[in-house]
């Protein structure tokens, strides 16, 4: 195809391509949790969104990270979410506001976590593309080792955390 | 062994395509096949379960439509297509019309990691038991959408119910997975049903099967399923004969039926998965030599499997809701865990393979005759409970000890 070669920009890869479209799906998603005028439909968003960053995953080839990602925020996370707006407010009537008087110190709070992360893409030292990464499986079992080694005591006082939030869940839910 | 994509993309490449275009013709070939051959299965394990339940129930079954009656669900998928689509008042249409696609799509993409055969897999992830556990929250989120949009509160709190116990099921059900998973040391689908083999003189008779290792572990996975694929005796959240029909109460024709699809083939999944983590996946006699018997194998043994669940569903009583969630939390939950324990430090015993292989094995019928010791002491004491509690009080009032059961 001759024709394409002359266009006056590059043609995007098939690759782009798909990123674009999933990163639309992420950013469709998180517009709705923002700014859907029903909480369930925010939670759906927030599924949405969800899945957008898992298939940005699969597309840095980190399938862990996507499985992972769909099992604990879909599966556990967006699950409870839901669960909890279901259970406290009387969503089976009406329309709620997704605003509130703690708007502007969120928005705040929101454009500081925006610089930090804009901080982040700026600064660190990403790999090139085309660079070699360790074999998948190896990767998974690299992950493993480090969490029972260098990284043993934050693993710990992960679970000691998740320990207390559920010791706490019961004691809120027997009185 | 040669994946199938390879084979198949060569032999485009023959045809004179060049090799991007002829991987995904490939590719798009192999995800249609898989694609129909879920629904089509669907049909095939509908005339499976009714004839077995007739059986069961001394009838005859289907068997006006086609030969023996295959084509009965043909028939009933038509009937359910020309129903008028009914949707409830108020009900919110996005989550309404999406959960129904949303529970199929879930069951169908676990049929892209299922190990039909050596080099017949959609796709070997090597998260591949991952990705299947993954794809069971799409069930959960699919009934949390359909109970909340038909604006029924039957319905909200059938779907409250059904995600209560798919939670508390998922729990032994993932790390009953972990078994196999640690003995074979990887998650590769394909790679576990490799390790399932069994030389005998240089022979692969194929049977060595993960469940004869451990036992306990693929009872725990088999039971969990059960309660997944909301099969008897754990379809208390449909209850077709007393109770209305749970969380798809508002849905008609063509969307109700495909909760029913993905029912089935979820329910057949499972039992797909245990084949492929316990009872050897494809392995079988002469499988080495002839790779395409493996899906004969695979597909038998899954079906097998699935008979059986079949057979518990057409002679097993319901269990109530608190035995459910009990039976969950504090007899299957324990049990894997002590059971995974020991298989840990079974396997980094300091001894040759076969001696942690009968150290895992001893574990795990120990486990179960003790569970089986304290099970049976626990629900003699709750059968004499129960009876004192029935039992008419007097107006003298002493209360005899109940008889003996005859259980003991």
């Amino acid at each position: 195809m001759p024709g394409l070669d002359a266009l006056p920009f590059p043609l995007p890869t098939v690759q782009q391509v798909i990123f674009i479209l999933i990163a639309g799906m992420t950013v469709t998603g998180a517009l709705i949790t923002a700014l859907a005028p029903n909480l369930f439909h925010n939670a759906l968003g927030l599924v949405l969104a969800f899945f957008g960053v898992a298939g940005v995953y699969v597309l840095l080839e980190a399938e862990f990270l996507a499985v992972s990602q769909v099992l604990i925020y879909v599966g556990a996370i967006a699950t409870l979410i839901t669960f909890a707006i279901m259970l406290t407010r009387g969503m089976m009537f009406g329309r709620t506001s997704s605003t509130n008087r703690l708007m502007l110190s969120t928005a705040i709070i929101s454009a500081l976590f925006f610089l930090v992360l804009t901080g982040l893409l700026v600064n660190v030292a990403w790999p090139e593309i085309g660079a070699e990464l360790a074999g998948s499986e190896q990767m998974i079992a690299d992950l493993g080792e480090m969490f029972v080694t260098t990284y043993l005591v934050p693993f710990e006082l992960m679970a000691l955390l998740l320990l207390a939030a559920l010791a706490g869940a019961i004691l809120l839910a027997r009185d | 062994m040669q994946h199938w994509s390879t084979t198949l993309t060569n032999f485009f490449v023959g045809l004179g395509l060049p090799e991007p275009v002829a991987m995904a013709i490939a590719f798009i070939i192999g995800a249609t096949a898989l694609a129909i051959f879920a629904p089509t299965l669907a049909l095939g394990l509908i005339w499976i379960t009714r004839k077995i339940i007739s059986r069961i129930q001394d009838r005859i079954g289907p068997n006006r439509v086609g030969p023996y009656g295959l084509f009965q669900t043909v028939a009933d998928a038509a009937k359910l297509l020309s129903k008028e689509d009914i949707s409830p008042t108020d009900a919110d249409r996005v989550a309404y019309n999406l959960a129904p696609i949303l529970s199929v799509f879930g069951v169908i993409m676990s049929t892209a990691v299922i190990a039909f055969a050596p080099g017949i897999i959609g796709a070997d992830l090597h998260v591949g038991v991952l990705f299947l556990v993954a794809l069971g929250s799409l069930g959960i989120l699919s009934a949390l959408m359909a109970g909340w949009s038909s604006n029924n509160k039957y319905a909200l709190l059938a779907g409250f119910r059904v995600i209560a116990q798919l939670l508390s099921y998922e729990i032994p059900m993932v790390l009953a997975m972990l078994g196999p998973v640690l003995l074979a040391g990887s998650m590769r689908l394909q790679a576990l049903s490799e390790f399932q083999s069994l030389e005998i003189a240089g022979f692969n008779i194929g049977l060595g099967w993960t469940a004869f290792i451990m036992p306990a572990v693929f009872l725990i996975y088999f039971i969990s399923a059960l309660a997944e694929g909301e099969q008897t005796p754990f379809d208390l959240l449909e209850a077709e004969s007393e109770l209305i029909a749970g969380f798809h109460i508002e849905y008609s024709g063509m969307k109700f039926a495909m909760f029913f699809l993905a029912q089935f083939l979820n329910s057949f999944f499972l039992g797909g998965i245990a084949v492929m983590l316990f009872l050897g996946g494809w392995q079988g006699p002469f499988v080495d030599q002839l790779p395409i018997l493996g899906v004969v194998y695979f597909l038998g043994k899954a079906m097998l499997v699935y008979a059986v669940t079949q057979w518990i569903k057409g002679t097993f009583p319901r269990v109530r809701i608190d035995q459910m969630m009990a039976f969950a939390w504090k007899v299957l939950v324990p049990m894997v865990l002590a059971l995974i324990l020991w298989q840990m430090i079974a396997l980094k015993l300091p001894a040759p393979t076969w001696v942690q292989y009968a150290a895992i094995l001893i574990g795990n019928l120990g486990a179960l005759a003790l569970i089986v010791v304290i099970l049976n002491r626990h629900l003699s004491k709750e059968e004499i409970r129960t009876k004192r509690a029935f039992e008419p009080t007097s107006l003298i009032g002493t209360m005899q000890p109940a008889p003996p059961s005859p259980g003991n």
